[in-house]
């Protein structure tokens, strides 16, 4: 695995839609088997351009995400790799008994795209604001689950997409701003957790995916001042879990803290705990949504109300590490 | 096509059918044995396939939309040498390939996974989508139960067909008027269901389910239909060939091992009496 880790919380100037839709562009160049399917929402997602080079395998399916999970397992059945796209609300709660039974159940690999993923729904509010979708495809079986956090890495796990063929897979992106964490190149493989920071004297692990990446980068920074070592890690593969990473890392620091864009009853958090009460039971801490629902707003006073800022990880840090 | 033919295979088709659910005692018996004329006449004169290649490529594609009518699959496709008829006697047992609902993984024969209502009619058309792209000369016939049209995303698929010009899907949606609560017309009245199949821009025709060549001429007839999906509502009556589900349209039943008897003899005769006629 080749990383190089920038980590100077930069906006990356390219919207993060686009290492999706770009990178789907050159797939299909090259792979005439993969296609494309979306619900009236190419446009949010510049795909597009998809539609107009590659008129024969990018389709629209209108505003009926349930239909649409269905022809996309259809397609799968003729053997065909099948990207099916709408925002996160839609491409879980709103098609899931399709994708879980048409395509799932009936071993037909779908790629999910879900963008818009937790508080970077922003404006278009609670009813658009997905705190559970990750949940929803966790509980389908030999499924691949992942929350990507900046241009690089959902490059990355696209491009690696089309090989799943064991089950279905969703990925969650944002559609806009982004951070620049990592530099471009760096290669991600699925189901491997990252490790951003670490030394032999950490005495907790910070467990985080997607928007709370950056987050746990700076709170490490904070950590460090105030002389707290700590391990970093960016699981961006919540299903396969990368449990052989977990576990080392619990035995070594002795302490977890978990940070996610997600309700934290249902994510990467009861992931990790449920792997760490099988193995090694661990303290724990659950930075992320507190089940909640979701309300319109700004990105950043959202990551405000729902706690899902550095401070909030620093904090969490220091509880865990006084249960220890 | 050889009308002769097609009945006596659809009247082997039912007795297989109640054979068939009969190894379990209990299932679907009316809403598997009531698309027995259908079944002969797909197998017998109209569909591509090869039972020793089930997954042939250039194969006319079955998604029995209404999944729980599995048993007169299972029937047709023993009967057609995909595998021995007996196999289909483990209906509903544990680690059985003929689970009551059709499963593409479990079956040889079964194209797509159905049972939760609607979902067959997605992804049989998605399945007509991708054949197309393939530039294959094959069709997809997908059967939707009347009752399982109340689900919106039957209707969903049928704009979805309509929109992409999908002329290689043949839809039958099988009108025989009763769901499980009872019929159609108490339950959530359709109105004339093959008016709306045409309003969504469907080429739709309605004819006998239980006459194989109106069946057949209709099936020609959709063939010659270019840039449409096609819709043929087929009139029949639930249960139609077994003598305790037909007076009652059951969903399903649970008859006593009498009335088993009963319509197994009635059965073995109406394939007798279609052989000699």
């Amino acid at each position: 695995m080749s990383v190089n880790l920038i980590g100077k919380h930069e906006k990356d100037p390219r919207a993060a839609r686009d290492a999706v839709a770009l990178t789907l562009d050159a797939m299909m160049e090259k792979d005439p088997a993969i296609c494309y399917l979306d619900c009236d929402l190419m446009g949010c997602i510049n795909t597009k351009r998809l539609r107009e080079h590659y008129p024969d395998r990018a389709f629209q399916a209108g505003i009926a995400e349930g239909n649409a999970a269905g022809i996309a397992a259809g397609l799968a059945a003729t053997g065909k790799k099948v990207f099916f796209h709408s925002f996160g609300t839609f491409s879980s709660r709103r098609c899931y008994d399709q994708i879980y039974m048409s395509a799932a159940y009936a071993g037909l690999p779908v790629h999910v795209l879900c963008s818009d993923p937790g508080v970077t729904a922003a404006f278009n509010g609670g009813t658009h604001m997905p705190f559970e979708d990750a949940a929803m495809y966790l509980s389908i079986p030999d499924a691949v689950v992942t929350d990507p956090c900046d241009y690089a890495q959902i490059a990355c796990v696209t491009r690696q997409l089309p090989d799943i063929t064991g089950g279905v897979t969703m990925t969650r992106f944002p559609r806009k701003d982004i951070i620049r964490v990592y530099g471009d190149g760096s290669e991600f493989p699925i189901g491997k957790g990252v490790v951003l920071r670490a030394s032999d004297k950490d005495v907790v692990t910070i467990i985080a995916s997607g928007l709370m990446v950056d987050e746990a980068l700076k709170a490490w920074e904070t950590l460090q001042a105030e002389g707290v070592p700590a391990r970093v890690i960016d699981m961006f593969t919540w299903k396969p879990l990368d449990a052989e990473l977990v576990i080392r890392s619990a035995k070594e620091t002795g302490a977890v803290v978990t940070a996610e864009n997600h309700n934290v009853t249902c994510g990467l958090g009861s992931v990790v705990a449920n792997c760490l009460a099988r193995n090694c039971p661990t303290v724990q801490e659950f930075v992320g949504v507190q089940d909640r629902f979701g309300q319109v707003g700004p990105q950043d006073f959202l990551m405000d109300e729902y706690g899902l800022r550095a401070a909030n990880i620093v904090e969490a840090v220091k509880k865990a590490l006084a249960r220890k | 096509m050889k009308e002769k033919e097609l009945k006596v295979l659809a009247a082997n088709i039912r007795l297989e059918t109640l054979k068939v659910i009969h190894s379990r005692g209990f299932g679907h018996v009316g809403g598997s044995i009531d698309l027995a004329d259908l079944m002969a006449v797909l197998y017998g004169a109209v569909m591509k396939f090869d039972p020793k290649n089930p997954r042939w490529p250039d194969r006319d594609w079955l998604v029995l939309s209404k999944g729980h009518a599995g048993p007169v699959a299972y029937a047709t496709f023993g009967l057609m040498g995909f595998y021995p008829l007996e196999d289909a006697y483990t209906l509903n047992q544990p680690h059985t390939k003929f689970p009551s609902h059709t499963d593409r993984k479990l079956t040889p024969g079964v194209d797509l996974t159905t049972g939760s209502l609607g979902q067959g009619v997605s992804a049989a058309t998605g399945a007509a989508l991708g054949n197309k792209m393939d530039g294959r000369d094959n069709h997809v016939f997908c059967v939707i139960g009347d009752g399982e049209a109340d689900e919106g995303q039957v209707w969903e698929a049928f704009h979805f067909a309509y929109a992409h010009k999908l002329d290689n899907i043949l839809y039958f949606i099988d009108k025989n008027g009763y769901q499980l609560d009872g019929s159609t017309k108490d339950i959530l009245d359709h109105g004339d269901i093959a008016k709306k199949a045409a309003g969504f821009g469907l080429y739709t025709q309605e004819v006998d389910g239980h006459d194989v060549t109106a069946i057949y001429n209709a099936i020609r007839n959709a063939y010659a239909k270019k840039g449409v999906p096609s819709c043929i509502v087929l009139d029949t009556i639930k249960g139609r060939g077994a003598t305790f589900a037909e007076s009652k349209h059951d969903h399903s039943s649970q008859p006593k091992e009498e009335q088993w008897q009963e319509a197994l003899s009635a059965a073995e005769k109406a394939f007798a009496d279609a052989k000699n006629a």
